[in-house]
């Protein structure tokens, strides 16, 4: 967990887990090429989100507008050509990078809430307890992944979870287009985290600074949340930085099958409307799909193979 | 040996139990009664309730001796998911009709992939920190994050399209290595950027360890080093790996499928997600994880086959 010894000397000021990573990240060229590019990708989102919010008027977000004629070719017009009705395909694109994060990130923190305390409950008090969390997701990552998001994905589509109180609706939340998505991603993905997060957990339990903090009179709860989960969480931000790839082509198929978001342009659904398109030759919304899902993929994977070297030596592959 | 076979196997029996009760909670409490989609608007009184008696949704969910969930068990247990919605036809027939066509298009990729990617793995392992190294690695990650449909669109598209250098879909009259060919291909294609990548992070923890450098010293060539001890070696992490991409062979198959016009299973789901059949997939939900438990028992066993300190806590 600390320096390595030749840089402590150098510097007698204790240096954290995180700064000490930051600095051995920044070293990596490549890995903060790819930072910048995820950086873009979320300020795109960022941006999209303030401007509907707001309701400015940039062309940027305006997707639907019909910009010329259908199908043309990119070039200086239109710079990544338009679809079969006169939109950009480029801002069809651009919109595309929202829906795809948006799905990302609440099936990763749909999946941190369940998986976390799940996992960290399972490792701390064992017993009964341990044997139902393990059997739970022994069960879940029996079933295909693919085809357990895809059960839970038919099955949500538009269902509304409704609690009710005397006749009336305390609570209401509508299971349509994205949130069908995310919450068949988020609900499915918690295995692999709760199970490291256990692991961790087990590893942890029994180290010095549990017993001095129980020895003080520390609770459960506080051991828990207070001191082991701080310093394990590094290992969930490096398994999600891996696991957010996963996600954005989980929603990408999702969409592709029909199941995800039907009146805003996604990836997938580009993709989709695009197939029919591509024998007559028009490759332009295809290729600026690929491309949306494979440079965010891309920068995701190196960073976080990046972010893992450098979070945890012990992991490092040559 | 016999003691671990034995409790290993006692050990299924929970998961099945748990994947039968996911199943159900997904399809017969969430998906609930859906007698209106299928009976349509117009249907009386009767219809319905001759739906509803069919698939049993006039009946308690679960405490009965003729509960929703006891028919559930023991549907899935005897392997009779009742009729398909679409066309009424028994869904275990379906699936035995796809089977046979999904297995020609799978296995031949499966072993394709293995044998190319632990092939190019040892290679770039050996030659490991020199540029061809590095380019390797590069090209794999780039290949693991080009989406899956992508593969599959460009490659059907240029090669059997524009090029014709194979049959664009699936025709009755073509032979299966015809038409079965560029969907193998792609799939192989697609797969290769994550096997290469694990195989070779595999054979370089194996490539560090001291009896290859005593294979090396007693004057054993690199071919003899990689494939009599560096393979042997890293069989149990690749004996895993096989294991976790059968169900992923299902997620290529259904993709795949749906292109090139193969009618095997993955083609069944396409069909039944666009008709919201939930018979079907639960069928294959079930089907899936069953074949799942029965490989991860396969590899257990042959790990203690293998490796005669492995044993379960």
């Amino acid at each position: 967990m600390n320096n390595a010894p030749g840089k402590s000397e150098s510097s007698p000021v204790a240096r954290g887990i995180w700064s000490d990573a930051v600095g051995r990240i920044r070293k990596n060229r490549l890995a903060m090429a790819c930072a910048v590019v995820i950086a873009a990708y979320i300020l795109l989102v960022g941006f999209i989100y303030i401007a509907e919010l707001f309701c400015l008027d940039s062309s940027l977000i305006d997707w639907k507008e019909i910009v010329g004629p259908g199908y043309r070719r990119p070039g200086s017009d239109f710079v990544l050509g338009t679809d079969f009705l006169g939109r950009s395909v480029l801002r069809k694109t651009l919109y595309g990078a929202k829906i795809s994060l948006t799905v990302a990130f609440w099936a990763s923190l749909i999946s941190l809430a369940i998986g976390v305390p799940l996992g960290a409950i399972a490792g701390y008090f064992r017993g009964l307890a341990d044997e139902l969390i393990v059997w739970l997701y022994t069960t879940l990552s029996s079933i295909p992944y693919i085809l357990l998001v895809l059960a839970f994905a038919l099955v949500l589509k538009d269902k509304t979870l409704a609690l009710r109180l005397a006749g009336t609706d305390i609570f209401r939340f509508e299971l349509v287009g994205i949130t069908t998505v995310y919450m068949a991603i988020g609900l499915t993905g918690w295995v692999g985290v709760c199970r490291l997060i256990r692991g961790e957990v087990i590893k942890h339990k029994d180290r010095q600074y549990v017993t001095a903090a129980r020895s003080y009179g520390c609770g459960n709860a506080r051991i828990i949340t207070r001191h082991i989960i701080p310093n394990v969480f590094h290992l969930v931000i490096i398994s999600f930085s891996l696991r957010f790839v996963t996600f954005i082509q989980a929603e990408v198929i999702l969409s592709f099958l029909g199941l995800g978001e039907k009146n805003r342009p996604s990836w997938g659904a580009m993709i989709d409307a695009a197939r029919l398109d591509l024998p007559k030759g028009y490759w332009w919304e295809m290729a600026a799909a690929t491309g949306g899902i494979f440079f965010i993929s891309l920068a995701l994977n190196i960073f976080g193979d990046a972010l893992r070297d450098s979070l945890d030596p012990k992991l490092r592959i040559q | 040996m016999t003691a671990y076979i034995i409790r290993r196997l006692l050990y299924t029996i929970p998961v099945v139990f748990g994947v039968l009760l996911t199943t159900f909670l997904l399809f017969n409490i969430v998906g609930g009664d859906v007698t209106d989609r299928i009976a349509g608007r117009a249907a009386s009184a009767e219809t319905r309730a001759e739906i509803r008696a069919e698939y049993g949704w006039d009946k308690p969910l679960f405490f009965s001796w003729d509960s929703q969930f006891i028919r559930h068990m023991t549907n899935a247990a005897t392997f009779r998911f009742g009729r398909s919605w679409i066309d009424r036809e028994p869904i275990i027939d379906k699936i035995r009709r796809g089977a046979g066509p999904s297995l020609m298009l799978t296995v031949p990729m499966f072993v394709g992939t293995l044998a190319i990617s632990v092939s190019l793995a040892l290679a770039v392992a050996f030659l490991r920190g020199t540029w061809f190294d590095k380019i390797a690695v590069v090209v794999c990650v780039a290949g693991m994050s080009l989406p899956f449909l992508s593969f599959i669109l460009f490659g059907q598209y240029f090669l059997a399209y524009k090029w014709g250098l194979f049959p664009v879909y699936f025709w009755p009259d073509l032979s299966p290595p015809q038409y079965l060919a560029l969907p193998v291909l792609i799939g192989i294609a697609a797969g290769l950027g994550s096997n290469v990548r694990f195989y070779r992070t595999v054979m370089l923890d194996e490539m560090d360890a001291d009896y290859v450098r005593t294979a090396f010293a007693k004057g054993l060539g690199p071919a003899g080093v990689l494939f009599k001890h560096v393979l042997k070696n890293g069989m149990i992490p690749i004996l895993t790996r096989v294991v976790l991409a059968v169900p992923f062979l299902f997620l290529g198959a259904l993709l795949l499928e749906r292109f090139f016009g193969i009618p095997g299973l993955g083609y069944l789901m396409i069909e039944a997600i666009g008709a919201r059949d939930f018979q079907v997939i639960n069928a294959m939900t079930y089907i899936g994880a069953v074949l799942f438990v029965g490989f991860n028992l396969l590899t257990d066993i042959c790990y203690c086959l293998v490796d005669p300190r492995v044993s379960l806590e």
